[in-house]
């Protein structure tokens, strides 16, 4: 009965958080414990329903086939009704993938606000904050609910919105400002290719909503040739480049680390960057229709997910590193993607929300306690924060894959799914990675969690409101890949694209290279930064492959590139502009306005005021009149003088 | 004996608005002016009812064409000589070179 109810309201959970958002906005603002508490539980309250409505999606296995759809308000309408009518209404589609969404992002978000509670306290900004939040979990719920592009879109702009709020808070600090402005056009600029991509859509098949275009783009040949659609994927996935972190507009991510680290958290598991995910998911037909658009996928993928993982290992900033890890987690899933495995990206996403999002806040807690995100100064903190510290360690186990956490399931996933599909190089890319992954991710670990204390720092565990959410998410992190082991494969049975590939088969082989890789990967770590403690061969290796440890710890040029794009390029054609502009089209401009002047101060000279020299001339100008009819209109002359003589 | 004809009322119409012409133009005093536009519509009047009368003697349209005119002057006259008086008031010239303010 209530999960009917929540099924078919589903659009209830994005409206919570909105409705919250506004209260704060309005209502609570000044009362700071009424407003946490507000926030916090209307976000719970949220997830219940989400969590009811995923319940009942995950009870009927019709709807992994046939979602189901409805529209909850009726907002536009294009066009002649009837005739060629474009409906664009606010809807609901809800099958299986949006209801994990659902149920992962509400849950995450509920845990991080909880979270923010006490990592946020005694901030002035503390009600801001949390109305800030609201509204990204609502805009990120309602662009998992959307039934079509349109209000993905919006829903998908509000993120953005809300990311570039969010980064910015401590709107006090330049380098805060600076990022989130980076976050922001950096995803404005993909969002003009994706708009353009919805906008070719909806010119070629008529309609946003995605089930009818899923049905149009299975037969696209009666709508338009094979070269415009692929021109029509290319342009969409442009928007999930940067907002999902892919490489080259991947830039903004790292910056994010600016905002308040549960923003960090949320940003980088639950919401915002997954939003790209999600949409190449949603669009999965799309791009299945054209292969070579699905290869752009594939390779910008596992590109990312190796030069992401190449950047990690040398950072130094514990937030950054992380930073870096999502942005080749991303890679992972787009890889996943690429290679038409929905049900591995979407279970590789489910997991990576869970133990990014608590080593995020793990993060969060440890800067908290210690101040400084460098992880050279930090150091045997483990005594002092054993639940932070323990709960990292789960989520760096899952994170690198080592059974039975649930990150190995899903990478292993990915993996198999890439070399199911014929591409051996991606493998090896993501085979590599993965070995990179469980090296920097540990060596994180081992330099701020183990070895030496520092004895500048006097670490303190954080208050259980921070402390809680740790422990969910680490259970989560633990159990959350039960679900799609490969000889019990509840997830694919439930979530996939085309058709649902059978449990059964596991492949040993890829599994097993895959937990050596992770173990190599943490062995190369230990060696490295705890078994040595003074870190010789560390900056041995350093200073021997100097330009490599360069070339990474600059995170390999490339904003130092686009630096050098913008100073040259955009503004080397600005200042062209500029002098076209002034010159020509200025020129062009002022030339009208003073040949008009100079025109006007001539005839000026004609107008002098006197009534007299008007009613002379008007006369003259009759007498030319009537001597001129007199002279060639035979009947107006008649007229005119034969009533005369 | 010479009878009166549509010429000789034609003709006097002309002299009569030469006339007034001459002095809307000339004229250097307003009242004088506005005299003079009154002789210029009058000279059309004339105009108008001996076409009426010579050329169309069936119907009154002339007249009734004249009294209208005659109407209208009326009024005209009234508003001119109301600006006329609101400008002598202000302690203005109501000469006419010197009223020239409708230029730039």
């Amino acid at each position: 009965m209530l999960v009917e109810f929540a099924m078919h309201h589903a659009w209830l959970v994005p409206l919570i958080p909105a409705l919250s958002f506004l209260i704060i906005v309005f209502l609570t603002r000044p009362f700071e414990k009424l407003t946490a508490f507000l926030s916090v539980s209307f976000m719970a309250i949220s997830c219940f329903f989400a969590s009811l409505a995923a319940y009942g999606v995950f009870n009927n296995h019709e709807l992994a086939e046939h979602p189901l759809v409805y529209n909850f308000f009726n907002w536009l309408s294009i066009g002649i009704p009837g005739a060629n009518e474009l409906q664009i209404n606010l809807g609901v589609q809800l099958d299986p993938t949006s209801a994990m969404m659902l149920f992962m992002v509400s849950f995450v978000a509920t845990f991080i606000q909880l979270y923010s509670v006490g990592y946020m306290k005694g901030d002035p900004g503390f009600s801001t904050f949390f109305s800030y939040v609201s509204l990204f979990a609502a805009s990120m719920l309602l662009l998992v609910i959307s039934s079509n592009l349109l209000e993905m879109f919006v829903a998908w702009e509000g993120v953005g919105l809300c990311s570039y709020l969010l980064i910015g808070f401590y709107s006090h600090k330049i380098s805060a400002r600076e990022a989130a402005k980076k976050a922001f056009v950096t995803c404005r600029v993909a969002d003009f290719g994706l708009l353009l991509g919805i906008l070719g859509l909806v010119i070629t098949f008529g309609t946003l909503d995605i089930m009818e275009l899923n049905d149009k783009i299975n037969n696209f040949k009666e709508y338009t040739s094979y070269g415009t659609l692929t021109l029509l994927a290319v342009l969409v996935f442009i928007g999930p480049i940067a907002k999902s972190g892919q490489f080259p507009l991947h830039v903004w991510l790292p910056d994010a680390m600016e905002g308040p680290t549960p923003v960090s958290a949320l940003i980088h598991a639950a919401t915002m960057v997954v939003a790209g995910v999600y949409l190449v998911a949603r669009m999965m037909f799309l791009f299945d229709a054209v292969p070579a658009a699905m290869n752009m996928v594939a390779i910008t993928g596992g590109f990312t997910a190796l030069f992401a993982a190449l950047i990690a290992i040398t950072q130094t900033e514990i937030k950054r590193i992380l930073a870096y890890s999502t942005v080749s987690q991303l890679g992972y899933m787009m890889l996943a993607l690429g290679v038409g495995s929905l049900t591995a990206s979407m279970f590789h996403m489910w997991t990576h929300a869970f133990f990014k999002a608590l080593m995020f806040l793990a993060a969060g807690s440890v800067i908290h306690a210690v101040h400084t995100p460098n992880v050279w100064k930090m150091g045997g903190i483990v005594k002092k924060m054993p639940v932070t510290s323990w709960t990292f360690v789960v989520g760096g186990l899952a994170i690198s894959g080592i059974p039975p956490f649930a990150g190995f399931w899903s990478k292993d996933e990915i993996l198999v799914a890439t070399m199911n599909s014929g591409h051996y190089v991606l493998y090896a890319m993501g085979a590599f990675t993965a070995f990179l992954t469980a090296f920097y991710m540990w060596r994180l670990i081992f330099l701020a969690f183990y070895g030496k204390e520092k004895p500048e720092n006097h670490p303190h565990e954080s208050p259980w409101t921070m402390c809680v959410p740790l422990v969910v998410l680490a259970v989560g992190a633990t159990v959350g890949g039960f679900f799609g082991m490969p000889w019990n494969n509840m997830w694919a049975h439930w979530i996939f694209f085309g058709e649902p590939h059978h449990a059964g088969h596991v492949a040993w082989g890829a599994m097993i290279s895959s937990v050596a890789l992770a173990v190599a990967g943490i062995y190369l770590a230990y060696r490295l930064y705890l078994k040595d403690t003074e870190k010789v061969k560390a900056r041995q290796l350093a200073e021997k492959y100097q330009f490599w440890y360069q070339l990474s710890f600059n995170k390999f040029y490339i904003d130092e590139i686009f630096l050098w794009f913008n100073h040259t390029v955009v503004d080397g054609s600005a200042k062209l502009m500029y002098l076209f502009d002034i010159y020509v089209v200025d020129g062009i401009v002022n030339g009208l306005g003073g040949f008009a002047r100079l025109t006007g101060d001539g005839l000026r000279v004609l107008q002098t005021g006197s009534m007299q020299n008007y009613a002379l001339v008007f006369f003259l100008g009759v007498l030319a009149v009537t001597i001129l009819m007199a002279f060639t209109g035979p009947s107006a002359a008649g007229l005119v003088l034969g009533g005369v003589m | 004996m010479v009878t009166i004809s549509l010429t000789h009322y034609v003709m006097l119409s002309a002299i009569l608005f030469s006339i007034g012409l001459f002095g809307v133009l000339a004229k250097k005093n307003a009242v004088s002016v506005l005299i003079c536009i009154e002789l210029m519509l009058n000279a059309v009047n004339i105009n108008f009812i001996a076409f009426s009368k010579y050329i169309t003697p069936a119907d009154f349209m002339g007249q009734i064409f004249a009294i209208f005119v005659i109407t209208v002057a009326a009024a005209e006259v009234g508003v001119g000589l109301a600006i006329i008086i609101a400008i002598y008031r202000n302690n203005l010239p109501v000469d006419l070179d010197e009223i020239d303010w409708l230029k730039w």
